[in-house]
């Protein structure tokens, strides 16, 4: 009894002992998370680690947390395509590859998950920390608290669907779990519970992370800073929190109406007792479609800063730039039903959702060739944020077109489920969302890092991602337009093999690609010095934040700056070549008003895991323990009066003429 | 130097006060998101008890005497929280938490009540594992429930947080929120009783 209420349906066979694959990859993983502990123990790091990072509200250090994060998962999530590529290059005809089918199921659902929840979200949300305080000229956002308890929920819920790998199992129902197949009936195992409540547990973190992220563009803006006077990001950011806002309530009912469904018998979704799997597709879908646009729209920005700024040129048509973000922002809430045409709703409906997500290519086309006019005699720099975006114009133009096809709704009858729709989503993920974050990333790596990337690793990453994106995702639009249907672990008619075959060589190539990321980074630390940014303006940049330091101080902005057009820092930069700068020593600093670190938002996460470790395994004690020690944190935070504290003049004036000799001696 | 030092002061006040606006902004934001998470049980609600299936009626089972009297509990429980809130600005610590514990009691009878009811019908066969209408209905109202014991909670927090931290600028802010999600639970409350006590009893 005892026993029951500690470890629930918890027992020693739920581990796969025999499963060497899930062993290896499980030892590999406790592994690597030892080796980092012994590293931080055997350097004596630790108060260092807790008080600087683990403990930190400042939104520069929790983007830089968020990257780390990204990367991880991106090499987790990237070890799922590597099985299910070579499984698919080898099991044709009578050979059966070496993954069972309920195990490749796990793998495919993992990868969707992983890619889209703890790599695309937390790179996203990486970018927005790193540069949305810094553009608009504010020391932190809003709630720099809430801004820690959304990382580290984000973490958890990461973390406990790595440990599904080890611990039981994964859902094996597809990225979105539609029921009835996630019904208890048909998923009788944990692997649905762990995907429902770890995808809550982040969940709730992103949505704190987007209305932060609403009241801090909204409420923070430097002096004079209008809306239309905000950088193209800043824009993109705000509307893709809106959709956070808004959509992520709906994920939340969806998951847990499910989870209603298999923890307490009810029949939101089952296929009799008047439950409605439909319902449950369209409320997940009323999220998902928001959602591929909350990932885009910050891509979209970081593309209007890079062109811009590597083409020494003013972005053309800011205002249509901005009406285009809004306009998509509110069409991506009437096209959810083009998930499923099939649903049988009926030509009208298919016809208001073809006609309606076909429009969206419209504010999309424009920015396109805003981008484009924005290079059009400009001086182009070819570095690498450049080079990528090169790459995304080709590779989005094409995935926006095989979008527009399947908006058609009888096209979308013979493409539904097919290869046809993986490579379509896989290239506007890929060749959007994902070359954009890398512009991104490489962009405003010197902004807070100090020290920019290396160039030449980078070109090579760039090379072997893009014609290894080619290479593994053409193919299966070959094999969808053939009819080839998405999730097959094996297949009869060897006549697909060849295909299977290539798309497995291409993901090897961006497997190279992804290899040359790592020896970038490498490379950038050992060199950390040769490359330190010692201009603080490396691109010779637009926007606020490269007026300040690289990296920024911890107070950001030790004068709030004052804005009177868009792109500010550049018309100072053009109008002081004539008058010359205002020595800082004549400035008057003030005091600066900083929140202090508080370890609360990593205690109230941990214990998120524990209540959601326990409520897949339905064990009481911890469970209780996990809720309790949630609530008792943030009472226990409530009255603490410590909460922050002033940076005193004289040592934001140190701070700067530091920096200001650093710079004069370079 | 005494320049700077009122200049400080300045924008210290300054930055206080600009620190509640967008609190209380970001706290207004969080209700909009609780709303779509209404709004979606409510469509759920709605999808499920008006399709084909007619298994067990909601209708045979309320008792709508007792929802209204849960209602009138609810609704003066918010007179009491705004009796609250204006001895608030006065400074009338003693008077806040007076009238806190009155809402309190009211808002806790409201639950005891629907709890009540809750158990009422599982029993005489209308359990939320019946069918997708009782499934829905219980977790729409059951939500709003928990809501309602979550703010119990708080309340109670406050009661106990107001006596020891004082009056300030904080503490306002925490019962200007609570005062939020209070009025708000009762809006939502007026939709539940209308769409699912109101029109299922027809």
């Amino acid at each position: 009894m005892a026993n029951n209420l500690l470890f629930g349906n918890l027992t020693l066979d739920a581990i796969p002992f025999h499963n060497p694959i899930i062993m290896g990859a499980g030892v590999f993983m406790g592994l690597v998370a030892l080796i980092v502990l012994f590293l931080i123990t055997y350097y004596r790091q630790w108060s260092y680690v807790w008080h600087e990072w683990i403990a930190s509200v400042d939104h520069k250090k929790i983007g830089i947390m968020y990257l780390i994060l990204a990367f991880v998962m991106l090499l987790r999530g990237f070890s799922d395509v590597a099985l299910m590529r070579t499984q698919q290059a080898i099991a044709a005809g009578t050979n059966m590859g070496y993954l069972p089918p309920e195990h490749y199921n796990q793998i495919f659902t993992a990868h969707g998950v992983i890619m889209i929840f703890f790599v695309a979200m937390p790179m996203m949300f990486a970018l927005l920390n790193m540069a949305v305080p810094l553009q608009i000229g504010a020391r932190d956002v809003a709630y720099p608290y809430l801004n820690s308890i959304s990382f580290w929920l984000t973490f958890v819920g990461a973390m406990l669907c790595n440990v599904s790998l080890v611990i039981g199992d994964f859902a094996a129902t597809g990225w979105l779990s539609y029921p009835p197949l996630a019904e208890l009936y048909y998923s009788p195992t944990v692997g649905v519970d762990y995907y429902v409540w770890s995808l809550q547990i982040a969940g709730v973190g992103t949505l704190l992370a987007g209305i932060n992220f609403i009241a801090t563009i909204i409420k923070m803006r430097c002096e004079g800073m209008t809306l239309m006077k905000m950088p193209v990001f800043v824009w993109s950011a705000l509307c893709a929190m809106i959709l956070v806002a808004l959509a992520f309530p709906v994920l939340t009912v969806a998951l847990g109406l499910l989870e209603l469904d298999r923890l307490f018998g009810m029949h939101f979704f089952t296929d009799f007792a008047g439950g409605n799997s439909m319902m449950y597709i369209n409320l997940i879908w009323i999220w998902g479609h928001p959602e591929v646009y909350i990932l885009i729209l910050p891509a979209f920005g970081v593309f209007s800063e890079v062109v811009a700024t590597f083409s020494q040129k003013k972005l053309f048509g800011y205002t249509t730039m901005v009406w285009a973000i809004g306009i998509i922002t509110f069409l991506s809430f009437i096209v959810w039903l083009h998930h499923f045409f099939t649903m049988g709703t009926g030509a009208d409906v298919n016809a208001f959702f073809g006609i309606a997500t076909m429009i969206i290519a419209i504010p999309t086309g424009v920015k396109v060739f805003n981008w484009l006019f924005t290079m059009y005699k400009g001086r182009i720099i070819l570095a690498t944020p450049m080079l990528w975006v090169t790459a995304f114009f080709t590779t989005f133009a094409i995935g926006g077109m095989t979008g527009v096809m399947m908006a058609v709704p009888p096209v979308d009858f013979e493409m539904h489920n097919s290869l046809f729709l993986v490579a379509h989503f896989h290239n506007v993920i890929i060749g959007g969302v994902l070359f954009g974050y890398f512009a991104g990333l490489i962009y405003w790596f010197p902004k807070a890092f100090g020290f920019s990337l290396d160039e030449k690793w980078g070109k090579r990453a760039f090379y072997f991602w893009v014609t290894g994106f080619y290479i593994a995702f053409m193919p299966l639009y070959i094999l969808g337009l053939s009819g080839f249907m998405r999730r097959m672990s094996h297949y009869a008619d060897k006549v697909f093999q060849p295909y299977f075959i290539v798309a497995a060589i291409g993901a090897g190539l961006i497997f190279i690609g992804i290899v040359m990321q790592i020896i970038q980074i490498c490379v950038s630390i050992k060199n950390r010095h040769a490359l330190r940014d010692k201009t603080d303006d490396l691109w010779n940049g637009r926007t606020l934040e490269w007026s300040i330091a690289s990296p920024a101080p911890v107070y950001n902005f030790a004068i709030l700056p004052t804005v009177d057009s868009l792109d500010q820092f550049w018309v100072n930069k053009e109008n002081h070549k004539a008058e010359g700068h205002t020595h800082p020593k004549e400035i008057h600093y003030a005091p600066i008003h900083m929140p202090k670190n508080t370890p609360a938002g990593f205690i109230i996460a941990m214990f998120s895991g524990i209540a959601g470790f326990a409520l897949v395994w339905h064990m009481l004690i911890p469970g209780v323990i996990g809720f309790i020690g949630m609530i008792a944190t943030i009472i226990a935070r409530t009255f603490s009066k410590d909460i922050d504290y002033y940076i005193d003049a004289e040592t934001v004036k140190k701070t700067e003429l530091a920096h200001l000799k650093e710079i004069a001696n370079a | 130097m005494h320049s700077d030092v009122i200049a400080a002061d300045h924008h210290h006040e300054n930055h206080h006060h600009n620190a509640d606006a967008t609190d209380v902004f970001g706290f207004w934001l969080y209700i909009m998101t609780d709303c779509i998470l209404f709004s979606c049980l409510f469509a759920t609600f709605l999808v499920l008890n008006y399709q084909s299936f007619h298994g067990i009626d909601l209708k045979y089972y309320i008792d709508l005497s007792v929802v209204l009297i849960e209602t009138f509990f609810l609704l003066a429980s918010n007179f009491t929280f705004c009796l609250a809130i204006l001895n608030l600005y006065e400074d009338k610590i003693h008077k806040v938490v007076a009238w806190l514990i009155i809402t309190f009691f009211l808002g806790a009878s409201f639950v005891f009540l629907e709890v009540k009811e809750f158990i009422h019908l599982a029993k005489s066969g209308f359990r939320w594992d019946v069918s997708g209408q009782a499934s829905s209905f219980f977790t729409l109202v059951g939500t709003h429930g928990l809501h309602v014991s979550f703010g119990l909670f708080w309340i109670l927090v406050m009661i106990f947080q107001l006596p020891i931290l004082g009056i300030s600028s904080v503490t306002k802010r925490r019962i200007t929120y609570l005062g939020l999600f209070w009025n708000f639970l009762d809006i939502v409350w007026i939709f539940v009783f209308t769409i699912v006590y109101l029109m299922g009893a027809m």
